[in-house]
């Protein structure tokens, strides 16, 4: 079969990619394909099914009228075995050959597997398809304990599902801290006083060295000598691109995917796009993976743009160069994190610290469970951390990512945050500061 | 895409009241506590100014796309970006997507909240005092528009940017197929009316009257038509040539005899499509091929006759002058007109600039006719013969100088101190006229006629 746009994947770089496409060609054939057989959706709604806040039936992102309003040729339950570039093919498990014109390849990640003898050879779960939801989630329902490896976000929005479910849940962290990906230590121990609060154990700076199972019962033994034993035994260690389909190509891989600032593969058309995508990094002249949702649509919508042609795109490149061009800024880290009736989001550089050079303030009052935290470089906000604290995320993010000089009203910033980001979002984007006499 | 009702904010006419957060929070969550409001008013902290901001229903929202439960959606009807509880986990990433506070996560209702326009008639526009706030449905006429039979042809033979194409489409549109097209020698026969190769360029019969008789054979046929049984409205889109100079004869005699013809005079201020001569209705002091500007002559030495009045003073059923630079206000009186044209003589005179003849850009054609209005240069206003009243439908109380109009155009490049306050001066003198019909009504009028 032929194609002239293939996109393989069909979750928010995907979809996001699929409908850029169909704003510029609304008619050329369009295949998308899924390796699950259902309707597309989102992994990051997976823990939510856990803690049984929305049902299945409700958490697709388009229904089958989508596909055949926008003459998608949508293939679910099939999953692409080989990319061959030089003939511009892709096989499937079911044999099935697809010729494409241009090809996306936003494939998403798969969970890690951290190399404790014993894991590989014990029933576990993982937490990244819809099967894997329902298979925990009939897990639960026999189980009185679980231990999760891991404590990231997915490890984290888990074990607070699981903990309302009445399991006796354990967490084990190789690293000191849990939420290492978007929280500082401080941030980091007033989540785990929550979680503690509620009932969740917690083994920090203590990896696992052995894992054993008997008769439904998952054994786990720490390297400081602790064993825990839980039924449930779940390994959100974190995820890697899906690439393993490309390994005989010559697309440049290193952690994912390279990828230019229009998302285009080392190899003439085939763009990549989301988790599996490694881009290049806002903040520095390095590529890396950024394997969130809002970096996953961002990109699909720049390689979509992309392979359809689109002026602005191709204009750009071509005769104004590539600083002009709609292209992709950089991965800025951020996420967004509700967990026992407190709120928190993470944007940029939160990690940094006044060792690395950067100007850091920070407002905590752990009784009244608030957290913030502002990260500048010179006159410019890089990084953000807000534990209860009511602020725009999307707000503080465009301050980052248009790199806004604070000057003089820096230290206003420091002191009414909501306020000054407010009046500085209105006065360099959404709309212009009017005087008064 | 669709055209959507919007929630338009102008934010220098905003006093930082609060009076529209209040009013939000009280019909969103029945309480006086203003976290619960949608819309939020942005205070300068070291200037003085105030933003009110509100969701924005982008065309393409980044809250929707990065939501991971579907629970956002644009709907493709209202285009209000809405949220579904049902779906709903959360999780609060849509906040991280939205540049512009659009939508917030509220802690004791653990959910996002955001602008749903309330349901088409939003609260905080009722309260706003200061109108800093509107619900604009200005581009509802686009989309009823694009329900309707465009009764011209395509590629009509304008010069670019010509207002006709915007006017003559949207008005045919309106009026709709029943219709028979007068168009005498001027622009619109050249661009389409009169057609190519034997065929006309309308889909309703359309035909070439004399400069000198439009409005006398429109007046037979709509005699005619109506002697068979069959309600045809009787259409003219004429020049200020055909309306005002050379056709006014036939002109005047039919809205006298009150025939039932609805009179469109799309007036560009001289005989454009000859080669720029000079009209009854070009201004004072323009440039035109037959008003020169050189070391002996200054352009046109008369002041315009305002043909707006002189049709009022005919006793027609309905009298309306018109921009398409405010669509709305053209398709209300488009519709008064052509109601009135049923029962008598309608006559709508439309300021319609010439980006050949004045000499401007083709890309300010509609800024050349807000400027007009903005300075009192061409007030739009409309006389209803039923009620006896003159209503100007977009008031300007305070105009603008008129030379932020007359600095738009070539043919007023020449222009000195003296003639600029000439023209300032005739443009008062109108809207002085106009303001005391306004006051007084033409109410024993009526009764004579």
């Amino acid at each position: 079969m032929q194609t002239k746009y293939l996109i393989i994947g069909s979750s928010h770089a995907g979809l996001s990619a699929a409908d850029e496409i169909r704003v510029h060609d609304s008619d050329s054939p369009l295949t998308m394909i899924s390796m699950e057989d259902c309707l597309p959706y989102s992994p990051t709604i997976l823990p939510y099914i856990l803690e049984g806040k929305v049902e299945e039936k409700n958490v697709y992102l388009r229904d089958e009228k989508f596909f055949q309003d926008k003459k998608i040729n949508f293939l679910r339950g099939k999953k692409a075995v080989k990319v061959d570039p030089s003939v511009a093919k892709v096989e499937l498990d079911d044999g099935r050959e697809i010729s494409y014109e241009k090809l996306l390849i936003a494939t998403g990640s798969e969970p890690t597997l951290p190399p404790i003898p014993g894991l590989k050879e014990s029933p576990y779960y993982v937490l990244r398809t819809m099967e894997d939801a329902k298979r925990i989630n009939a897990a639960a329902m026999q189980a009185k304990s679980a231990v999760i490896l891991g404590t990231g976000l997915v490890g984290m929005h888990a074990a607070e599902a699981l903990g309302r479910k009445g399991l006796k849940v354990t967490m084990v962290e190789l690293l000191p801290q849990i939420l290492p990906g978007y929280f500082d230590a401080e941030a980091a121990k007033f989540v785990q006083g929550v979680f503690t609060k509620h009932g969740i154990a917690f083994y920090l700076n203590n990896p696992a060295v052995k894992v054993e199972s008997s008769s439904g019962t998952t054994k786990i033994s720490l390297k400081e000598g602790q064993e825990i034993e839980g039924e449930l035994p779940l390994v959100a260690t974190g995820v890697k691109p899906r690439v393993e389909f490309l390994r005989d190509t010559n697309i440049q891989i290193e952690q994912g995917i390279i990828v230019d600032e229009f998302m285009r593969t080392s190899q003439e058309n085939i763009w990549a796009a989301g988790d599996v995508a490694q881009g290049k990094d806002f903040f520095t002249s390095k590529t890396g993976l950024n394997a969130i949702l809002p970096d996953a649509y961002e990109q699909g919508k720049i390689a979509g743009l992309s392979m359809a042609g689109d002026p602005a795109v191709i204009m750009a490149f071509e005769e104004l160069g590539q600083e002009l061009a709609f292209s992709y800024p950089g991965g800025i880290n951020r996420n967004t994190f509700n967990f026992y009736g407190n709120r928190s989001f993470s944007v940029g550089l939160a990690l940094a610290t006044e060792e690395d050079g950067y100007e850091i303030d920070k407002m905590f009052f752990p009784g009244g469970g608030v957290y913030q935290k502002l990260v500048f470089q010179g006159e410019v906000l890089v990084g953000a951390i807000g534990i209860n604290v009511t602020l725009d995320p999307g707000v503080i993010l465009n301050l980052i990512r248009r790199k806004v000089l604070l000057g003089n009203v820096k230290s206003e910033f420091v002191v009414k945050p909501l306020e000054m980001s407010r009046q500085l979002m209105w006065s360099h984007w959404r709309g212009v500061a009017v005087k008064r006499n | 895409m669709p055209a959507y009702k919007t929630l338009v904010v102008h934010p220098e006419k905003c006093n930082g009241c609060g009076e529209c957060e209040v009013a939000c929070a009280k019909v969103k969550a029945n309480t006086n506590d203003v976290t619960y409001s949608r819309i939020k008013v942005i205070k300068g902290l070291k200037e003085e100014f105030f933003g009110p901001v509100v969701c924005m229903q982008c065309g393409e929202p980044n809250c929707v796309k990065s939501c991971p439960a579907g629970a956002l959606t644009k709907n493709q009807k209202t285009g209000v970006v809405e949220w579904n509880k049902d779906r709903c986990v959360s999780c609060a990433i849509c906040t991280l997507g939205c540049p512009y506070s659009g939508i917030y996560y509220h802690p004791e209702l653990a959910t996002v909240i955001k602008c749903d326009h309330c349901g088409g008639d939003p609260e905080c526009v009722k309260v706003c005092k200061p109108k800093a706030l509107e619900y604009s449905v200005e581009a509802k006429v686009y989309e009823e528009q694009g329900q309707l039979e465009d009764l011209f042809g395509p590629d009509l033979a304008a010069c670019m940017g010509c207002n006709m194409e915007i006017l003559v489409r949207h008005t045919l549109r309106h009026i709709g197929p029943d219709t028979v097209l007068a168009a005498p020698p001027g622009c619109l026969p050249g661009v389409c009316a009169v057609g190519f190769n034997g065929a006309t360029g309308t889909k309703v019969p359309s035909f070439h009257p004399l400069l000198t008789n439009t409005a006398a054979m429109l007046a037979g046929l709509r005699r005619y038509y109506k002697r068979i049984g069959r309600d045809v409205t009787a259409l003219a889109l004429a020049g200020d040539g055909g309306a005002a100079d050379v056709g006014f004869q036939s002109l005047s005699g039919a809205a006298e005899r009150g025939e039932e013809v609805l009179f469109i005079c799309i007036d560009n201020e001289g005989y454009m499509n000859t080669g720029m001569q000079r009209s009854g209705t070009t201004p004072f002091g323009s440039w035109t091929s037959t008003t020169p500007v050189g070391p002996g002559l200054r352009g046109k030495t008369r002041d315009s006759k305002y043909m707006p009045l002189i049709m009022l003073m005919h006793n027609c059923e309905y009298v309306a002058t018109a921009v398409t630079a405010y669509i709305q206000d053209f398709h209300e009186k488009l519709e008064k007109a052509h109601q009135a044209s049923k029962r008598g003589f309608a006559y709508i005179h439309v300021f319609s600039p010439c980006t050949t003849g004045w000499r401007f850009p083709g890309d300010k054609t509609i800024e050349v006719q807000r400027r007009a209005v903005a300075t009192n240069f061409f007030p739009l206003w409309e006389y209803e013969k039923q009620t006896g009243k003159l209503r100007f439908t977009r008031p300007v109380d305070n105009p603008e100088p008129i030379e932020n109009y007359l600095s738009l155009l070539g043919k007023f490049r020449h222009l000195n101190r003296e003639e600029i306050d000439h023209l300032r001066r005739t443009a008062e003198e109108r809207v002085r006229i106009l303001k005391a019909i306004e006051a007084s009504g033409l109410e024993n009028y009526r009764l004579a006629s």
